[in-house]
């Protein structure tokens, strides 16, 4: 049972079926003026066109690149590079993924000045710490949309006004909510936002930056003229096309699967809540993504959680730094207010529409068993 | 990332749960780093006749717990001394490196629980 699918998610059929020719006979490079180049071109110009309509953009203003994180790297720097003679100041949050965070400290190395604005205990950015952060110099801001640990949804539409308000460029990494929630960039009042494709059923090694027409920003990779300058190499024309169709796939079915995952996910919570005795929510109960369900149990340490599950064949993630390279706590759930026994004691589970109530109400049976068990011979239980 | 072994004690732990009147107890770790380990060891004739643990901690706090239980029950107590962090990662086919320190906290324990009874005894000797 997968149960870790803000992790990455499994390829769609009919997105699969729509890339395979681009792997087999229609092999050209889209640059090229022959016949086959000219198929792969065609291809990606009709990926494009799925990949914004899910956006609500137009297809110009999408740039494919290698995934969340390339698109991160180019949105931010991007625009560091070209506004530098603007202004050195950069507002972001604390509870961004690692591609923010990380691009962020390389900038602060390199002259510029970031304020990483705290979260709530709930996980929700307070919008009046971002209007303080801004100063005369501020060329940025970078709140994601959904957080990829706790799946909790970020005033976006409100931090888009305010940047717009004061002239400040504004990117959400949408990574985690672009085909689990409705996102438009006109409505969100997004400049910059960051796409993938493995999170939505689609191939790995893919996904879009969206640039809003006319914003200027300085490439940084260099090479050919692909993707209008801003990210040159090879299309890769099979994963673009397995976007776009991932793309229209989610656009398609979108309502459907946020009634049906939004269910499963409240049985999931109640479930938890209901049968294992001091379990927690974390993140606003209500303001997240209809797939993520994210908890602490006293007295558990999550990487044990995660291999005990993982024996009954269940795939789960976890807060504890323990299953990580690294062995601090997570730094969201910190932000948040745990203290590190209850990061350590971190599980979330996300759903995706392929996940059944069988599987939900499967899944609780055994965290059930399984907490029990690591409770039985727990030195803090 | 774990061997064979380190699984085999994670998923069935040895000689888990406590002793109701042990002749040592020692705890280590701190759960804010996420390992906490409790060791009881019931002691007759200066050897280890009954070890139980109590871990909160990650799958290889809670397989070294396991091991050390294993590797010193029916031990004289100096032989338990003995026993260091490499003797219980050598048993369990190694652990990864970073869980070297984090982790393999269990000869502490026996350790500390050796040290506790030594101290008892000299109060009731």
């Amino acid at each position: 049972m997968y149960l870790d699918n803000s992790a990455t998610s499994k390829i769609d059929s009919e997105v699969l079926n729509e890339m395979m020719p681009y792997l087999t006979e229609n092999f050209g490079n889209s640059s090229t003026p022959y016949s086959l180049g000219k198929i792969s071109k065609k291809a990606v110009d009709e990926a494009r066109i799925k990949v914004a309509s899910l956006i609500g953009a137009n297809p110009k203003e999408i740039y494919f690149t290698s995934g969340g994180t390339e698109s991160d790297n180019i949105a931010i720097k991007g625009v560091a590079y070209s506004l530098k003679n603007k202004g050195n100041h950069i507002i972001t949050s604390i509870i961004e993924h690692p591609a923010v965070l990380e691009t962020c400290k390389y900038l602060e190395k390199n002259g510029f000045s970031i304020t990483y604005v705290p979260v709530q205990n709930d996980g929700i950015i307070n919008i009046s710490e971002v209007k303080r952060a801004i100063t005369p110099s501020t060329i940025l801001i970078t709140i994601m949309h959904a957080n990829s640990e706790i799946g909790t949804i970020q005033p976006i539409e409100e931090i888009g006004k305010i940047a717009k308000e004061n002239g400040i460029y504004f990117h959400t990494d949408a990574v985690q909510s672009v085909g689990k929630i409705p996102v438009d960039v006109d409505s969100l009042n997004v400049d910059l936002l960051s796409m993938s494709s493995h999170k939505i059923h689609g191939p790995k090694g893919i996904g879009a930056l969206y640039i809003r027409k006319g914003l200027k920003i300085s490439p940084i990779i260099h090479g050919g003229g692909q993707e209008q300058n801003i990210r040159p190499g090879t299309e890769n024309v099979p994963g673009i096309v397995g976007f776009g169709k991932a793309c229209e796939i989610a656009k398609r079915d979108l309502e459907k699967n946020m009634v049906q995952m939004t269910f499963l996910r409240d049985e999931l919570i109640k479930g938890v809540l209901q049968n294992i005795k001091e379990s927690y929510l974390n993140g606003h109960p209500e303001k997240r993504l209809p797939n993520n369900a994210h908890f602490r149990f006293t007295g558990i340490e999550g990487e044990s959680l995660l291999l005990r599950l993982n024996l009954k064949g269940i795939a789960v993630s976890t807060g504890s730094a323990c299953s990580s390279k690294s062995l601090e706590p997570s730094k969201v759930l910190k932000s948040i207010g745990l203290e590190n026994v209850d990061s350590h004691g971190s599980l979330r589970l996300s759903l995706s529409k392929d996940t059944t109530l069988k599987e939900v109400q499967q899944v609780i049976l055994e965290l059930v068993e399984v907490v029990e068990k690591l409770r039985n011979i727990s030195a803090l239980w | 990332m774990y061997s064979e072994k380190v699984m085999e004690h994670f998923s069935n732990p040895k000689n888990a749960g406590e002793i109701k009147n042990p002749s040592g107890v020692g705890t280590v770790g701190n759960p804010s780093c996420g390992d906490l380990m409790t060791i009881y060891i019931y002691v007759e004739d200066e050897i280890i006749k009954d070890i139980k643990f109590k871990t909160f901690g990650c799958g290889a706090a809670i397989a070294t717990s396991s091991m050390i239980t294993e590797l010193s029950k029916g031990k004289p107590i100096n032989e338990a001394l003995k026993i260091t962090k490499s003797d219980v990662a050598d048993a369990l086919d190694g652990l990864p490196p970073v869980k070297m320190h984090c982790s393999n906290l269990a000869a502490d324990a026996l350790h500390a629980a050796i040290a506790d009874y030594l101290e008892k005894q000299k109060i009731n000797p």
